[in-house]
């Protein structure tokens, strides 16, 4: 077996398949980065898993999950200014937790370099929103570089590193969702490691470092004249690129989107130019001036807003030039992923005789397949016993996390959701004037530590009455099972976990219940226990994550999978395990029986105290007799 | 050199990953150049799980146009005719591993499960060879993946790969008992 660990350790040139966020980590070995933090979160956490396949001791730079994206933001920071180059990696909407942090980096003078790698998600793929993060680069004065596909994941982060360590500054390198997880053959440069420098080099004297009053000024002059070198730099890079024949008709794009049109123009003659840049910010406008002047139509091919279109119609005024600009044509192409479908649709919509329409064929009928809880999820077990005890009326507040997927049938559990950390603070303001409807709060354990204290604090603090469910599976589930502050270990090493309950205690919080998820009839009981505190309430429903806990039980030698069974003579059908339990290992069948797939069941048994007549049998080592027919 | 696009489908949990990192990397023993692209996150909950593999393609995007996926591969039955429904162009090929893993709405009673004489029919409507691969004797069904990689071979429904080159995918990503089993039921 290849060991990606080796791999990314070779020191002269080599080739091997891998996928963009694999690249991105030889990328840091090879430019010297010494310090990379984040916090897990889709498309960007494969990033992390590149990095633990080099063993500990043979990692060129440190590397920490810290406890969210700020925090992430400011440790690199911290180092940056030390005068080692850093880099920091999360999610498209972690930009807004690390915000107020990450605003304020370019008025410094970062002598080591800090590079931003930003995984956007257009399409929402696995967030809750598509929010594009290039607004925060112009209110920040901070460059953006787009790369395409692993290859530019590669060669734009050492670029970015570069201008960020020579230019002592942060840069955005904005890799979107299948840029992050494409695959392609590259070939990789040497690596002559750096002779290793540990040397604390901060110097209040490289500052100011306090953006306070009259130095505000100065340090906001620094990062306009840097932008000002990078646009020179946007303008120059050979890292821009033009395709196609056509001088009359040209496109500006960038990124993957850049890809999505020239898949689409391959199949058609006298093809649009397509003028693809590296940076999407600062825009390089003479570039652009350019590539206008000599074209008589230009479409502006701009994933979700439409930031580069505004400034391409604005410098086409002030240039005077005719020019005939198009950018979004209607409100369709501010949203979703620049597919080449999407590019297709966008370009025949535009230029018809260049694009012919696509065809599609009636749609097939499929039943749909949301995310769902996996087989013998406590969360599953969570749900089932706590919609048993709450009412209609009641009101029930989502977190981020695997328990989120609660606010799907059959549970609906969970109607307002926001974002990491936010459902105990929503659910304060849910109560009050409140006294019919009760509110009840979810949340998972690593995002406790993430964001939700400041509104467990407050909600002590101002006296709000809400039950707050802490959803404890002791691991970070959704992104990859990374570990968390109270998991008891570390990216990197054993640690003393922080206890939910102890820091519970010392906000001095008196109502506190604590269950095993898979124990329904006592977490009912509690969660009564719990709605009848007058004030906040907390409920630790604890069980460990059994997608993790089954992994590590299959490593084992001689491990023996049980499942459960439905005994067909006393199963009245009533269907309570299938539908309203809702573990995907029961299948239904058009007569109406009920029998596990062998394929699914972990033989958890958690299901068998939901059915009425007590027909899920002891889970035991299954034989090919008891398949039903 | 012709662009051949597999687009393979399933449900978070059976392997689509690996399946399609052994194609890919067969693909480049082969000699054949080739970019991929898998969709990873939430959708590993249980949900459809997509990876797109384009043969002939050294640099350009992995995201199959519509309906040009020469070769569908899925490994659940609903997820062979969704991936036959986006993805298949007619004339193309669909290999399936006949199993159900059923869908919310199936098992809530709402939807209901769709039938190997539904995907037949739909096959051929839509001008789609099909492939229907089921092994009894399989017991374990992560399995399930590399029983559809031996009959996409033994079928040869990826143009210019040879068993050696499947081998040595295998070899580059798997070791110890998951290698030897899997090799053992690719081989058999």
């Amino acid at each position: 077996m290849k060991k990606m660990g080796n791999m990314l350790l070779t020191r002269p040139p080599f080739s091997e398949i891998v996928m963009g966020n694999t690249a991105l980590v030889r990328a840091m070995i090879e430019t010297g980065t010494r310090v990379v933090t984040s916090y897990p979160g889709s498309p960007t956490p494969e990033i992390a898993a590149a990095i633990a396949s080099i063993p500990p001791d043979e990692r060129p730079f440190y590397f920490e999950f810290s406890t969210n994206e700020k925090v992430a933001t400011e440790v690199a920071y911290g180092a940056a200014v030390n005068g080692h180059l850093a880099a920091v990696f999360f999610k498209s909407v972690g930009l807004n937790v690390a915000a107020d942090t990450f605003v304020q980096l370019s008025l410094m003078n970062i002598i080591g370099g800090l590079v931003v790698i930003l995984g956007d998600d257009p399409g929402a793929n696995s967030s809750q929103n598509e929010q594009d993060n290039r607004h925060y680069a112009q209110l920040s004065y901070t460059p953006v570089f787009e790369p395409a596909d692993p290859g530019e994941a590669y060669t734009f982060y050492k670029a970015a590193a570069k201008l960020a360590r020579t230019q002592h500054m942060p840069v955005i390198l904005r890799l979107t969702t299948h840029v992050c997880h494409a695959k392609a053959k590259l070939a990789f440069d040497a690596w002559r490691p750096h002779p290793r420098d540990d040397t604390p080099r901060f110097d209040p004297a490289n500052g100011p470092y306090i953006p306070i009053a009259a130095n505000v000024f100065p340090m906001k002059e620094r990062a306009l004249e840097r932008l000002s070198a990078v646009r020179t730099f946007a303008e120059t890079t050979a890292l821009n690129r033009v395709s196609g024949t056509s001088k009359r008709r040209g496109i500006i794009t960038t990124g993957l989107t850049a890809l999505s049109a020239e898949a689409v123009l391959a199949e058609t003659e006298d093809t649009p130019e397509v003028l693809k840049l590296a940076l999407s910010y600062p825009l390089a406008r003479e570039t652009v001036r350019d590539f206008l002047a000599t074209h008589e139509e230009v479409f502006v091919l701009e994933e979700l807003d439409n930031l580069m279109e505004m400034e391409i119609k604005s410098l086409a005024f002030d240039a005077g030039l005719r020019t005939k600009i198009t950018g979004k044509t209607d409100q369709a192409a501010w949203m979703g992923e620049y597919t080449p479908d999407k590019v297709r649709h966008l370009l025949y919509q535009v230029w018809p005789d260049v694009v012919p329409a696509a065809s599609t064929p009636a749609p097939l009928s499929v039943p749909e397949r949301p995310a769902q809880m996996c087989p013998g999820c406590g969360h599953r077990s969570a749900f089932h016993a706590i919609k048993a005890v709450l009412a209609d009326a009641d009101i029930t507040v989502a977190d981020i996390g695997c328990h989120t997927l609660g606010y799907l049938p059959p549970y609906e559990m969970g109607q307002l959701l926001m974002c990491m950390g936010a459902s105990t603070a929503m659910g304060s303001g849910l109560g009050l004037f409140n006294q019919t409807r009760r509110v009840v709060a979810f949340m998972g354990d690593s995002t406790f530590f993430h964001a939700a204290l400041p509104g467990v604090v407050n909600a002590l603090f101002n006296r709000h009455n809400l039950t707050l469910i802490l959803m404890e599976n002791g691991t970070t589930a959704m992104t990859g099972h990374q570990d968390h502050a109270a998991s008891g270990r570390n990216f990197n090493t054993e640690t003393v976990g922080i206890p939910l309950r102890q820091v519970l205690q010392g906000f001095g919080i008196e109502a506190i219940f604590e269950v095993d998820t898979y124990q329904q009839a006592e977490l009912g009981r509690r969660l009564q226990e719990a709605l009848a505190v007058k004030g906040f309430s907390v409920v630790i429903a604890r069980h460990p994550c059994m997608l993790k806990f089954t992994r590590e039980q299959r490593r084992r030698p001689n491990y023996q999978l049980r499942q459960v069974g439905v005994d067909q003579e006393s199963c009245v059908q009533s269907h309570a395990c299938v539908a309203r339990f809702g573990c995907p290992s029961f299948v239904r069948h058009a007569d109406g029986r009920v029998s596990v797939n062998p394929d699914l069941c972990i033989g958890d048994a958690s299901c068998r105290q939901t059915c009425p007549v007590e027909a899920i049998t002891k889970p035991q080592i299954r034989s090919t007799e008891e398949d039903p027919p | 050199m012709t662009t051949f696009n597999i687009y393979l489908i399933g449900v978070g949990g059976q392997g689509i990953g690996l399946l399609s990192e052994i194609i890919l990397r067969a693909a480049d023993h082969s000699g054949q150049s080739a970019v991929a692209v898998d969709t990873h996150g939430l959708a590993q909950r249980g949900g459809v799980v997509v990876s797109q593999i384009r043969l002939g393609i050294a640099a350009g995007t992995p995201l199959i146009p519509g309906h040009q996926a020469d070769l569908v591969v899925s490994l659940e039955r609903h997820e062979a005719m969704r991936g036959l429904d986006s993805a298949a162009r007619p004339g193309g090929t669909l290999i399936y591993y006949d199993t159900v893993w059923q869908p919310l709405g199936v098992r809530t009673g709402e939807a209901a499960e769709i039938s190997a004489e539904d995907l037949a029919a739909a096959c051929q409507e839509r001008q789609v060879r099909l492939v229907s691969v089921h092994d009894p004797d399989l017991t374990d069904a992560r399995q399930q993946n590399m029983r559809v990689l031996k009959t996409i071979h033994q079928e040869g429904l990826v143009p210019g790969i040879s068993q050696a080159d499947y081998l040595q995918a295998m070899d580059d990503l798997m070791t110890g008992g998951m290698l030897a089993s899997n090799r053992k039921l690719f081989l058999d």
